[in-house]
């Protein structure tokens, strides 16, 4: 009976993966077999067409994250390299650890919220929708994820490797910068290459501060479309075409998405080998 | 030679330190933006806001008790839901699946957590909401009488906007929960298993040395599920009302704001969103916090 | 001669394909108390979680030949593992209380097995509680956490869980090594005591320790049996060489 009863929960907890494997499975074939159908040329290099017209694409889209990501960068990387540094750095202290909570609770703030927040400092002083501000609503996303990683990952560095940097003189931020950094650098750029990717996903903070635009528009002061708003508002419209590029975009999403993840646990993988010797 | 803190250290330590203040700046910036930005609502309405359930725009009223009541159902659906599979999941993974499948069975699920919301939503709206729909065209007459089952089958509403979120929140409460039971020591398996504990036996016990961290990780997938916008939003039916019924198209915080901020067209309404916003924010940074004091708590012991 | 409680025969042990026992054919008297002792690494915790069939958790294993609890093959088809466990019971290096009350830790192997009776429960839990010589010391707080004991009592509690499944078999691996002295003499007295009861196989690196609480002392090396004798003979009048060496401390 208790046998019967314990090979029945192993049994239930392998169900439990299978039952997760099936939306992840569903997912990725209606992505692909519905998205791929719908992939051309003119997906990648055109602007979206007037209501209810056939055609075009999501070429001014696809520019649009690219620029939202690469504002969300320039402005996440350094703050969240940074306190990552400080947090490995300085870890004792009561001020690290209450940074450390920050993070966390903000890796945890819904997205939408971040957006209101963005819209509140950026967009309503500057009176309207801007690239800008949506690259700002990305950055607070990715800065925790970063924070927290590059703090994990310079602590992997092996501790020797500080001890000889100190004995030979060097003082605590040159260990840090010219030893320590380098050394876990190519693990922090993968985790800041997949925090990217991620935040190129999302659509929520971007509704009210990016916006969107139907043009190729590269002025960072004016609203940018992006893919997730663009499959946003083609899934909910009335039009078979629309719908089948609303496809294509998540196909290009996911794929992306995908490849930099896969991308970052290969070379993570290899890092944490080369680090074990 | 003196030991002291050479200026460059000073340096590095006040640095950082400015970046690092700005995380926390942030956390505590949101709270105050969405306070100010919401004056006008909060002194409005009070607390009132939150007990009543006209939604109306036009005549200027504004009670968010659809949308609270829509958002702490769909992600209590979406608990019921996910976490006993997210358990089965860390468990399967971490104690019983052969070596060789670790890490491509964790790496799957956790692909789960790499796909965005907004596919999730898309997915929802053209494949999962017509089979809910099936189902609920299924559902016998009897069973349409009780509370849970009422109103007409139309696919998009409470039970779609549950199994969505259940799917979403899944990875990441397994993830966090077999990094509890890899805390669990070895030897607590051991001692049940020596004792004759059957296979299930131990792994209980290693369940009830890490409860605490295993109630924080589904606590984090609840503060998920509260916040999580585009799928729901695509799949909910977005109506506010407040009914127990799954069937019925509901709404919440998340989707409500989501949906009629760039509409919002006087200040009262825009605040009073943005209302909904700042008690989205204080709702998950509670839940946030709690779940990270007991998951690191179990991790450090 | 003794009655023979536990028989192995050319037994051998691999960890994937590192073989780390090798032939190992003894016999373990009943109610004796048996050392295994040799130098660390030469595979005595192997041979003694092989007894009870606790290396089976460890992915990759596999064992060649017999070995016999009470003329059965624990490695035998339809042997059940559970059960084994159940007559064959284990106490471990560190002390390994789960974190419940130490009413509960003590009553765990029963509940499991299905005893619900509270009268029953609290008397094996005192019963056991006595035999391993703990009763006294936590009788007025049978609710409060494990946890909260010290290190020798904890282990002693241990001792007491593993007692109250009422194995015949107790397989102890370096029980004191975490102790300090007097914990230490407390689980040797214990050890001693228990042998009237049950059979006792326990590893140690202490020589006096195995010298005092031992009918006989098994010397293992590099994972072959060197030499296996009376406890009296192996430390007086070892026949081979390398045991002398390893007692007198000649090697590691
Ligand atoms: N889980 C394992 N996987 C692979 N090899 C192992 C494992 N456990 C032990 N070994 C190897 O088996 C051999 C015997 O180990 P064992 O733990 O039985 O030695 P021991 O005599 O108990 O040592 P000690 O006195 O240090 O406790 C050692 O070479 C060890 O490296
Ligand atoms: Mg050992």
């Amino acid at each position: 009976m208790r046998k019967f009863k314990s090979n029945l929960i192993v049994a239930l907890c392998g169900a439990s993966v299978l039952l997760a494997l099936v939306p992840l499975a569903m997912i990725l074939f209606y992505v692909i077999s519905r998205g791929f159908s719908a992939l051309n040329w003119a997906f990648f290099t055109q602007t979206p067409k007037p209501v209810g017209e056939a055609g075009g694409g999501m070429g001014n889209a696809i520019v649009g994250t690219l620029i939202l990501i690469v504002i969300a960068g320039v402005i996440a990387i350094p703050v969240g390299v940074l306190s990552g540094v400080h947090l490995a750095e300085f870890k004792g202290t009561r001020f690290s650890s209450m940074v450390r909570f920050a993070a966390d609770v903000l890796n945890g703030v819904p997205s939408i919220v971040i957006g209101i927040f963005a819209y509140a400092i950026i967009v309503l002083p500057l009176k309207r929708f801007s690239a800008i501000a949506g690259g700002f609503a990305l950055a607070i996303i990715v800065i925790p994820v970063v924070a927290r990683t590059t703090e994990e990952l310079l602590r992997l560095v092996p501790g020797g490797l500080k001890e000889a940097a100190l004995a030979l003189g060097a003082t605590r931020a040159k260990a840090m910068f010219s030893v320590i950094l380098p050394a876990a650098l190519p693990g922090i750029l993968t985790g800041i290459l997949v925090a990217l990717a991620r935040v190129a996903g999302e659509t929520a903070p971007l509704l009210f501060t990016a916006f969107n635009n139907r043009f190729f528009s590269t002025n960072v002061t004016q609203p940018i479309g992006s893919l997730t708003v663009q499959v946003f508002t083609y899934a909910l419209s009335p039009y078979d075409d629309w719908i089948r590029q609303a496809w294509a975009g998540a196909l290009v999403l996911v794929t992306m998405i995908l490849i930099l993840s896969i991308i970052a646990r290969v070379a993570t993988r290899r890092l944490e080998r080369m680090a074990r010797g | 030679m003196p030991i002291i803190k050479t200026s460059e250290d000073r340096a590095l330590r006040l640095g950082t330190g400015a970046f690092a203040v700005f995380v926390v700046l942030l956390v505590a910036g949101i709270g105050v933006v969405l306070t100010q930005q919401s004056v006008l609502s909060i002194r409005k309405f009070g607390l009132a806001f939150w007990t009543r359930s006209t939604w109306n725009p036009v005549s200027g009223e504004f009670g968010a008790l659809p949308f609270i009541w829509g958002t702490l159902y769909s992600s209590l659906i979406a608990l019921l839901i996910a976490a006993p599979i997210a358990l089965g999941i860390a468990i399967f993974i971490n104690e019983i699946s052969p070596l060789k499948l670790r890490q491509p069975l964790s790496y799957l699920t956790e692909l789960l957590a790499a796909i965005p919301s907004i596919v999730y939503g898309l997915w929802g709206i053209f494949v999962l909401v017509p089979i809910v729909r099936k189902l609920e065209l299924l559902a016998p007459e009897w069973l349409k009488k009780v509370p849970l089952f009422t109103g007409p089958p139309l696919g998009v509403g409470m039970l779609s906007a549950g199994v969505i979120l259940a799917v979403m929140v899944v990875p990441l409460t397994s993830s966090v929960a077999r990094e509890i039971l890899r805390g669990v020591p070895m030897t607590q398996r051991e001692a049940a298993l020596a004792l004759g504990a059957t296979r299930w036996e131990a792994i209980r016990i290693a369940l009830g040395y890490g409860r605490t961290g295993i109630i924080g990780a589904v606590m984090l997938g609840l503060g998920r599920a509260l916040g999580e916008t585009m799928a729901v939003t695509m799949v909910i039916g977005n109506n506010p009302q407040v009914s127990t019924s799954l069937f019925a198209p509901q709404y919440t915080m998340a989707a409500v704001i989501a949906n009629e901020f760039t509409e919002a067209a006087d200040e009262l309404y825009l605040h009073a969103l943005i209302e909904i916003g700042l008690v989205l924010f204080l709702i998950t940074i509670v839940v946030n916090a709690l779940s990270r004091i007991l998951t690191r708590r179990v991790v450090r012991a | 001669m003794d009655e023979v409680k536990i028989t192995v025969r050319d037994f051998d042990f691999y960890y994937g394909t590192n073989k780390v026992l090798h032939a190992i054919s003894l016999d373990i008297p009943k109610n004796r108390v048996t050392a295994l002792i040799g130098p660390s690494g030469c595979g005595k915790s192997t041979f003694l979680r092989s007894i009870n069939r606790m290396n089976d958790i460890i992915p990759g294993i596999r064992v060649d030949g017999k070995i016999l609890v009470d003329d059965v093959d624990v490695y035998g088809s339809g042997i059940d593992v559970v059960s084994l466990r159940r007559r064959v019971g284990m106490v471990f290096q560190k002390s390994n209380p789960f974190p419940k009350s130490i009413y509960e830790n003590v009553a765990y192997g029963l509940r499991i097995n299905g005893l619900r009776d509270k009268r029953k429960l609290d008397e094996a839990v005192s019963r056991s509680l006595d035999r391993a010589a703990l009763l006294d010391e936590v009788k007025d707080r049978l609710n409060a956490s494990a946890l909260a004991l010290s290190g020798g009592q904890q282990q002693r509690l241990c001792i007491a869980r593993a007692l109250a499944v009422d194995p015949d078999v107790l397989l102890m691996d370096e029980p004191a090594s975490a102790l300090d002295p007097i914990a230490t003499q407390k689980i040797e007295e214990l050890v001693f005591d228990l042998k009237k009861n049950y059979t006792i196989v326990i590893v140690t690196h202490n020589m006096q320790q195995a010298a005092r609480v031992s009918d006989r002392t098994a010397f293992f090396m590099l994972g072959k049996l060197v030499e296996y004798d009376d406890t009296r003979t192996i430390f007086m009048n070892p026949s081979v060489k390398l045991t002398e060496d390893y007692i007198t401390g000649r090697f590691g």
